[in-house]
């Protein structure tokens, strides 16, 4: 339920960026462990880019698989829940992919005059 | 909306303010978004997570302050910056364009350089929730210079975050001030509740937002004006996936289960116990009657966060109580940020 604020945050700096310039295409990087639904921000922004210069923008969502690292024996651990044991049996972990939240990219559509 | 501040933002946010001492007079202040109306020039400073003061005004909301578009090979501007409103770190942008920290642009295809119509991509890479954090960072400093320890206080709806916290206040009320913001979608009952210890007590009713945000508490804690050398307890709306990710600038998160829910909460819902510093198990008072397994839930929330700290309690009957209390004067006691 809090992906139509956070798309509401997206659109609004996308709109900050694109200075009044049609958007092509937006691309996003959600990380699997970010407890946000790509689904659900598809959904969203169909709403929330309605009448914006986002209007006609293609949503590219990258998932960025989640993987850890285990603070007692150094192994990385791929995960898909932000949780998990080492084939040591520590669940010491230390996340270090898979929570990202980022607008990547955005294109524009300029007028060359 | 301003992405760096949240002004002007649409979420119909109530705040209402309860002086312990004014006890009868409450004074109610709606504000349209988190405060501030969008066509009113205001000035911002900001503080950012590296020392950086940055001070700017907002005539409108065209612009971010701080990401510039360069362009690369490319003779015309299509995306120079009319103004540039902030007084921080002026001697960095004199012109207004072609410079950038922190974004590119460049063209997607050079062959198209002078078609009528052609495609710029700009490389963002900017955090969705960078906003949040950067308020939330600013609410730290204010806290940390005023020697206040916030603690941001989480659960499901009816875990006992408002019994635990009237407990709380009235065991420690000779020894640690408290003052207290609440977060409901709606209604000021927690606020009164708070309010008849005789602690002031701010109320954000959320409207339709499922959590709290830095911004929101930005405009409770100065509301609140509490003083030096004392507690703040931010206690969340009821809910535990959102609060997860929104830092409002708390020294910890504190997640409170209490023994009539499913022992499997923190595997369920792994981002808030993973967030916690410290997990209360409340209602212990009714683990004869109810078929929860203490030891299992420790250890899911240890598979979880094994870092987690764990007190059993009961505000009811005062069982477990000074050990949650023992770490709040720890807490209190550090000067760790």
């Amino acid at each position: 339920m809090h992906e139509l604020g956070i798309t509401q945050n997206i659109v609004a700096i996308a709109l900050e960026h694109s200075q009044g310039a049609k958007v092509r295409r937006i691309t996003l990087e959600i990380g699997k462990l970010a407890a946000i639904l790509p689904d659900a921000i598809q959904f969203c922004f169909d709403i929330c880019a309605q009448g914006t210069d986002l209007a006609d923008a293609q949503l590219e969502i990258l998932e960025i698989p989640g993987l850890a690292r285990c603070r007692h024996c150094g192994e990385d651990v791929p995960l898909d829940q932000p949780f998990g044991v080492c084939r040591c049996g520590s669940c010491d972990l230390e996340v270090i992919q898979g929570q990202e939240l980022n607008i990547k990219q955005l294109e524009l559509e300029t007028v060359c005059v | 909306m301003c992405v760096t501040c949240g002004c002007s933002d649409d979420a119909d946010v109530t705040l209402t303010h309860f002086h312990g001492e004014e006890v009868g007079s409450s004074k109610t202040e709606a504000i349209p978004g988190q405060g501030i109306s969008s066509d009113v020039t205001h000035e911002h400073t900001h503080t950012l997570p590296d020392g950086t003061v940055v001070t700017h005004t907002h005539p409108g909301h065209t612009n971010h302050p701080h990401v510039h578009y360069a362009h690369t090979a490319h003779p015309h501007t299509h995306l120079a910056h009319p103004e540039f409103h902030h007084s921080g770190n002026e001697t960095s942008h004199g012109g207004g364009n072609g410079h950038g920290h922190g974004a590119i642009a460049t063209l997607s295809n050079g062959a198209q350089l002078h078609a009528q119509m052609h495609g710029t991509t700009l490389a963002l890479e900017q955090n969705i929730l960078a906003k949040n954090d950067r308020i939330a960072a600013e609410n730290r400093g204010w806290l940390k210079g005023r020697n206040t320890l916030a603690l941001n206080l989480v659960s499901s709806p009816g875990a006992g975050k408002t019994t635990l916290l009237v407990r709380t206040i009235c065991d420690l009320r000779e020894e640690l001030p408290i003052s207290v913001i609440e977060g409901d979608q709606a209604t000021t009952h927690d606020a009164n509740r708070i309010r008849e210890t005789g602690c002031s007590v701010v109320q954000i009713n959320t409207g339709t937002g499922c959590h709290l945000e830095a911004a929101m508490v930005e405009r409770g804690l100065q509301q609140l004006n509490p003083p030096l050398n004392s507690v703040v307890m931010i206690e969340n709306v009821g809910n535990l996936v959102c609060p997860a990710l929104f830092d409002l600038g708390e020294r910890a998160k504190v997640v409170i289960l209490s023994v009539t829910e499913g022992e499997d909460k923190p595997i369920k819902y792994p981002h808030m116990f993973r967030a916690s510093e410290i997990m209360i198990l409340t209602k212990i008072d009714l683990l004869p009657y109810v078929p929860f397994d203490v030891e299992q839930c420790i250890q899911y929330a240890r598979q979880v966060n094994p870092r987690i700290r764990v007190f059993q309690v009961s505000a009811k009957t005062g069982e477990g109580l000074e050990p949650w209390y023992g770490w709040l004067r720890a807490m209190n006691l550090s000067r760790e940020y």
